[in-house]
């Protein structure tokens, strides 16, 4: 018995559908980034199992390219969940509500 | 990876990250969401562990577990009227019916497929001891520029959070 890239990759897409499950069924806009969040990391996940069992990336000088794609992933999830709960705070102090299914302003 | 420790681990690690996802789904109170959340989040950065990945695992736990949190709690207690209802919107069977397809698509292709897998002596020349001296390396060496846009992203998120939120005096 051995642990191998499909058993991280499944753990991987299993943690990614929750994730999409949870941002489009959830009412509350925090509730939705939490789903978010969660697929950003599914994504992670699955980067560093390929740059630890995939062959086809073993590039001799530089073993960690996938690491250093997660550091820029986290980087780029840091800066989007500051945007994004700025965001629900100004709604909220609009229109007192983070009610995704009542905030229907660009509604035509 | 036949160790019998990092067996165990990747089932143990796996099942509480999977559980804690389930959880932020079920949880009837945000805050209580969000602890699910963070459970996910350091399971997850134990499976990073386990993938040699030393320096991702602990910048995980600063960042995810740590910071965005604080953020998001932050971001409910200000908006105390909007209530911590963790419930379920318009969309409800159709995300569950996307999530479970995605999940079952990823879940096939990655048991189905042969996968270019190293093994053996290949396999164990990816125990690194420790990651961060060659992150740091690659990042201000072929990812430099990568690295400066990072930045120069994470000023711009800085500024147009605080513009956003900033109470307006003029008007």
């Amino acid at each position: 018995m051995t642990v191998d890239l499909a058993h991280y990759l499944t753990v991987s897409g299993l943690l990614f559908g929750v994730g999409i499950s949870i941002a489009l069924a959830k009412r509350n806009a925090i509730a939705v980034l939490m789903g978010i969040e969660l697929m950003l990391n599914a994504v992670n996940l699955s980067f560093l199992s390929f740059s630890r069992f995939s062959g086809a990336f073993a590039i001799k000088d530089n073993p960690l390219d996938g690491h250093v794609f997660v550091v820029f992933v986290l980087t780029v999830a840091a800066a989007e969940a500051a945007v994004a709960l700025a965001l629900s705070v100004l709604i909220y102090r609009r229109r007192e509500t983070v009610d995704l299914d009542r905030i229907n302003l660009l509604r035509w | 990876m036949e160790s019998l420790g990092i067996i165990v681990a990747f089932y143990l690690l796996s099942a509480i990250a999977v559980g804690g996802a389930i959880g932020v789904f079920l949880a009837s109170d945000l805050i209580r969401a969000l602890a699910f959340l963070v459970l996910s989040f350091i399971a997850t950065a134990g499976l990073f562990l386990t993938l040699s990945g030393d320096f991702i695992a602990i910048a995980q736990i600063l960042i995810y577990a740590g910071a965005i949190p604080v953020l998001i709690v932050f971001a409910v207690m200000l908006a105390p009227l909007a209530g911590r209802n963790n419930g379920n919107g318009l969309y409800l069977v159709p995300g569950l019916a996307l999530g479970a397809a995605v999940a079952v698509t990823v879940a096939f292709v990655a048991v189905d497929v042969e996968w270019n897998e190293l093994s053996g002596a290949l396999l164990a020349e990816r125990d690194f001891a420790t990651t961060a001296g060659a992150i740091g390396d690659a990042l201000v060496g072929r990812y430099v520029l990568a690295f400066e846009i990072a930045s120069v992203l994470l000023l711009a998120a800085l500024i147009g959070a605080i513009v956003l939120v900033r109470e307006d005096e003029a008007t």
